[in-house]
């Protein structure tokens, strides 16, 4: 095995990165595939709570870095999955505990183990970003149909671009249709035109996803709900499969509209 | 009813349209790191150095940032007045 390593970022915070970090991890191992999630927001650790693993972490990131424990001792194994490994980050220690070539030296050790490295990437473009760039072979970029969250994602796709870590796969996550439809929501296309992009994924607004994350249950555990099944055409498509992107413009009419009706989770 | 006929005749801009051309103002200058009263200095001096080679009609010049994919292009259009040979 040579694992990939994704590392999922935003910029802006709150725009889905570690839901979306947890429920790719989560759709990638249900396909059958070793995955290793690493969570790099050091001190503001969320990766164990969104997955459910928040009990069972006895070393984290920081202790592996500074060789308290062996890596194997760090991973903590998803009982759900027995192929989705997590990583957690530390909660009392600062992004300044680890260095961008402690995450290189990681995850070489990792990749001849596992499919998938996921990685986490905090908010913000300082030390933690570029901890979590350093490792990676392709690059995530997680937005909302909003101009703040734009912007930012505008900002790291420059960054990832300069460290020539590029060419960036975008999310677009919390799309609302209805808004969409109305006029009160940038649609996918503004978006992709705006970026100039390749698109890997559109993750309509779902309450599942709010549900999920109370019970500690990403919702691609539960790939008939609409926002499960937009992670499960993500990983497919990281694992080359071409899946058309689901209808969420509203502009497709009757069509589109009875589309949705025969096939409720989308397509 | 009446917001939906503006919008069908074109009378009314949504908030999706104006967030789309705000962004794409606001993007060219986070990526040239450029801002507006810059652009337009750059614009002034540009046409002060042509215009003391070249006659030009400093109205009809038009100066402008355009956006290919994620390149960035600064695009100038300068008209050139009909010359009267000095030679």
């Amino acid at each position: 095995m040579t694992a990939t390593v994704v590392t999922v970022s935003s910029g802006k915070g709150g725009v889905g990165k570690t839901t979306t970090s947890a429920n790719l991890a989560v759709a990638l191992a249900m396909s059958g595939q070793k995955v290793v999630c690493i969570d790099a927001d050091i001190g503001l650790r969320n990766l164990d709570v969104i997955l459910g693993l928040e009990n069972r972490i006895v070393y984290d990131l920081v202790d592996v870095v500074e060789g308290r424990c062996r890596l194997r001792q760090a991973m903590i194994r998803d009982k759900r999955l027995p192929e989705l490994y997590l990583i957690p980050a530390a909660q009392t220690r600062d992004k300044s505990a680890v260095t961008p070539s402690d995450m290189v030296r990681l995850a070489d050790e990792l990749r001849s183990e596992v499919d998938w490295i996921i990685i986490d990437c905090p908010a913000g473009i300082e030390r933690g970003f570029r901890n979590a760039l350093a490792p990676a072979d392709m690059v995530i970029v997680v937005t909302n149909p909003e101009v703040s969250a734009v912007r930012d994602a505008d900002r790291i796709i420059g960054l990832v671009e300069a460290e020539e870590k590029g060419p960036v796969r975008l999310i677009i996550n919390r799309v609302n249709p209805e808004m969409v439809k109305r006029g009160d929501m940038l649609a996918a296309d503004d978006v992709l035109e705006l970026l100039a992009v390749e698109l890997i994924g559109i993750i309509p607004e779902d309450d599942h996803v709010v549900v999920s994350a109370n019970r500690g249950q990403p919702v691609a555990l539960d790939p008939r709900t609409r926002a499960g099944t937009a992670f499960h055409n993500i990983a497919r498509r990281l694992n080359g499969e071409q899946v058309p992107f689901m209808d969420l413009d509203g502009r497709k009419g009757v069509l589109g509209w009875l589309t949705r009706i025969v096939r409720p989770g989308g397509n | 009813m009446a917001d939906w006929l503006d919008r069908l005749f074109g009378r009314q801009t949504t908030s999706a349209n104006s967030a789309k051309e705000r962004l794409k103002l606001v993007l060219i200058n986070d990526r040239t790191d450029l801002t507006p009263s810059e652009l337009e200095s750059l614009k002034n001096e540009l046409l002060e150095v042509i215009s003391r080679y070249i006659e030009i009609d400093p109205d009809a010049v038009n100066i402008s940032m355009m956006q290919e994919g994620r390149e960035q292009r600064l695009l100038a259009d300068i008209p050139l007045k009909p010359t009267r040979r000095r030679r």
